[in-house]
């Protein structure tokens, strides 16, 4: 087990290394020269090959991307030509309020999909399965960018009972969802988002159940004379391990896919911070919102790997 | 033992009764009782042709604006649908948005499966380092959740309909190339290769012949399975401005530009959405259904 993870730890870091890569490389990808945006129109050759060595870029890519990762390494990721505060400090800043929403979504995704899932599960080709089947496809096949906006027709402008946008006068310092004042500004959001999980675990309970159900052990325990409830939750325990990892992979894809859905309500989380970087062709913003969700992303991962090893001895792994 | 032989005739004759089917004849067969699979392929028909068509259909020109009629409703005098915020018809744009909208769909799966399915079939034929190489090429890129990487991808790039593409092609090509190497790593060990080999067959046609005849059934179930996926990500891109470019009708571009119109004319500013909804589910459906009938692992 601690040799396994130990192994899995280190083998997350050449995908670090090529994620770095990645996110480095999209800069030299996009159009322009860097250096350009930084001079004036009039600049004389002179001032042109001072600033390309000031910044580094008369170097080679291979080193330039050492000093790159160097930098990002210790923390300095450039700063926002928009705002002109450091970019950690914004792309951190708002990454909070991404996990508030990811989080909830979910939960919410797991609490319902879980239980409807089991049902469809134990009726199997019945009605009830077939509804949850239905359910399931509608919810990865709907653009929840759409369902965004549905949403904010019927519940704020329609019946007028939450807000349509933002999170808020008090802004993200002191948001907490323990308050309606500002939990109401999240609920939208958070539905919409827990529309795609809810459907993706709705499919992968079903069929778990299902398998541990058509095991030798539950037909003893109904040939033993036990009820439903009692055959499920056999059931449910041995399920309940898968539907745990595809729940912590899906909020990986939440936290780092949030930007469609925080675009829509203007929820100021990392999704938000990049459509404002795309508008605005601030470049190193972009580069680091990119960077640090793609790593959050490898952690996530990482994290769900590990305790699902953890938690559920059947997996053996060397 | 003329009497086993008999039997056995007369076994064989009773098996040949029913019509003999191959692989191809008993898919056709079970789709022809899978309703809902026929009745979305029928929807995915409509919407082709629609789009084909859009030129003759479209009552009004789809980039044609007017001052007096912005945001009119539902059958508001002839626009049956009603008009955006710059009093364009809305049914005009929403025939003429299926076409952009089909080929985001489209072009880039097409695009992947090919470059995706040779790399894995490469890595999977070779092993080795070969296969080393591309497989944990493709593990760094799958380290980015889709949205993000086609968001990346073209956020740098800048938005256009061929970045968009561009983009969108990159996201799919490792999932695409794992199915296409794990279906060939499979093949690869199997008796009949090893038997083609020793025959004196060329790597060439051991590959045309025995591994993709194996490797096409998962990657093609797979790549329809992503066509949805590919609408909604497209779409997701011009709504945000990445991906087609105004004055271009586009059902993801018509739903960011109407959000400030959802104030006035709530259902107008609904329908681009619906109609990628129901584009989306129908291929969705297709896919499941087919991967039925064909009998492929998921």
């Amino acid at each position: 087990m601690w040799y396994y993870a130990a192994r899995r730890i280190l083998m997350s870091i050449p995908i670090a290394l090529g994620v770095s890569i990645i996110c480095y490389a999209l800069v030299l990808l996009a159009p322009g020269d860097p250096i350009q945006s930084l001079l004036p129109p009039d600049a004389s050759p002179e001032d042109i090959v001072y600033l390309k060595k000031l910044y580094g870029f008369d170097k080679p890519i291979p080193i330039q991307y050492l000093l790159w990762l160097q930098r990002a390494v210790t923390g300095d990721l450039g700063i926002s030509l928009q705002t002109n505060r450091p970019v950690v400090v914004e792309v951190f800043g708002a990454l909070s309020n991404t996990f508030v929403i990811s989080i909830g979504a979910v939960l919410l995704a797991f609490t319902l999909a879980f239980v409807l899932g089991t049902l469809a599960a134990y009726h199997l080709g019945k009605p009830t399965d077939r509804a949850v089947t239905t359910a399931a496809v509608v919810g990865v096949s709907i653009p929840n960018y759409w369902l965004g906006i549905v949403l904010v027709i019927i519940f704020a402008v329609k019946l007028g009972v939450l807000p349509a946008t933002g999170m808020g006068s008090q802004g993200s310092a002191k948001f907490s969802i323990f308050e309606w004042e500002q939990l109401k500004y999240a609920i939208l959001p958070m539905l919409t988002m827990a529309l795609v999980p809810l459907g993706i675990i709705m499919r992968t309970t079903r069929s778990a159940v299902a398998e541990v159900l058509n095991n030798d052990f539950v037909q003893m325990l109904r040939a033993k004379g036990l009820g439903p409830f009692a055959i499920l939750r056999h059931a449910v325990r041995n399920a309940l391990p898968q539907v745990l990892t595809v729940m912590g992979l899906q909020l990986g894809y939440l936290v780092g896919g949030s930007i469609l859905v925080e675009t829509i309500f203007t929820w100021p989380g990392t999704g938000f911070l990049m459509s404002k970087a795309i508008l605005t062709r601030d470049v190193p913003l972009l580069q680091g919102s990119i960077l640090v969700l793609a790593m959050t992303f490898v952690t996530i991962n990482l994290v769900v790997d590990l305790l699902q090893t953890a938690v559920d001895p059947r997996i053996k792994r060397v | 033992m003329t009497d086993v032989n008999a039997q056995l005739a007369d076994f064989a004759g009773k098996e040949a009764s029913p019509p003999v089917r191959g692989y191809w004849g008993s898919v056709a067969n079970r789709l022809r009782y899978d309703y809902v699979t026929l009745f979305f392929l029928t929807v995915i028909l409509l919407i082709v042709l629609i789009s084909l068509f859009a030129p003759l259909l479209a009552p009004f020109d789809p980039t044609k604006s007017s001052m007096a009629y912005r945001m009119k409703p539902v059958g508001f005098r002839n626009f049956m649908l009603g008009t955006d915020e710059l009093g364009r018809d809305m049914l005009s744009r929403l025939l003429w948005g299926g076409r952009t909208s089909l080929l985001m769909g489209l072009v880039p799966v097409v695009l992947a499966t090919f470059i995706g399915g040779m790399l894995g079939v490469l890595a999977g034929f070779l092993g080795g380092w070969v296969n080393t190489a591309i497989m944990r090429t493709m593990d760094v890129f799958y380290a980015f959740p889709s949205v993000l990487l086609a968001v990346a991808i073209s956020g740098t790039l800048g938005g256009g309909t061929k970045n968009g593409m561009v983009a969108l092609t990159l996201v799919f090509i490792p999932s695409l190339c794992r199915v296409a190497e794990s279906a060939t790593t499979q093949v690869r060990g199997l008796d009949f290769v090893e038997a083609a080999r020793a025959s004196g067959a060329s790597t060439l046609s051991i590959v045309q012949h025995h591994i993709l005849g194996n490797v096409l059934g998962p990657v093609f179930i797979f790549a329809s399975s992503l066509i949805s996926v590919s609408i909604l990500l497209g779409s997701g891109l011009s709504f945000l401005g990445l991906g087609v470019e105004p004055p271009t009708p586009d059902w993801g571009l018509m739903l960011s530009t109407l959000r400030s119109g959802i104030y006035v004319q709530p259902l107008v500013c609904a329908l681009p959405g619906a109609a990628i909804f129901i584009t989306s589910l129908s291929f969705n459906l297709v896919s499941d259904g087919l991967r039925q009938a064909m009998d492929v692992k998921a």
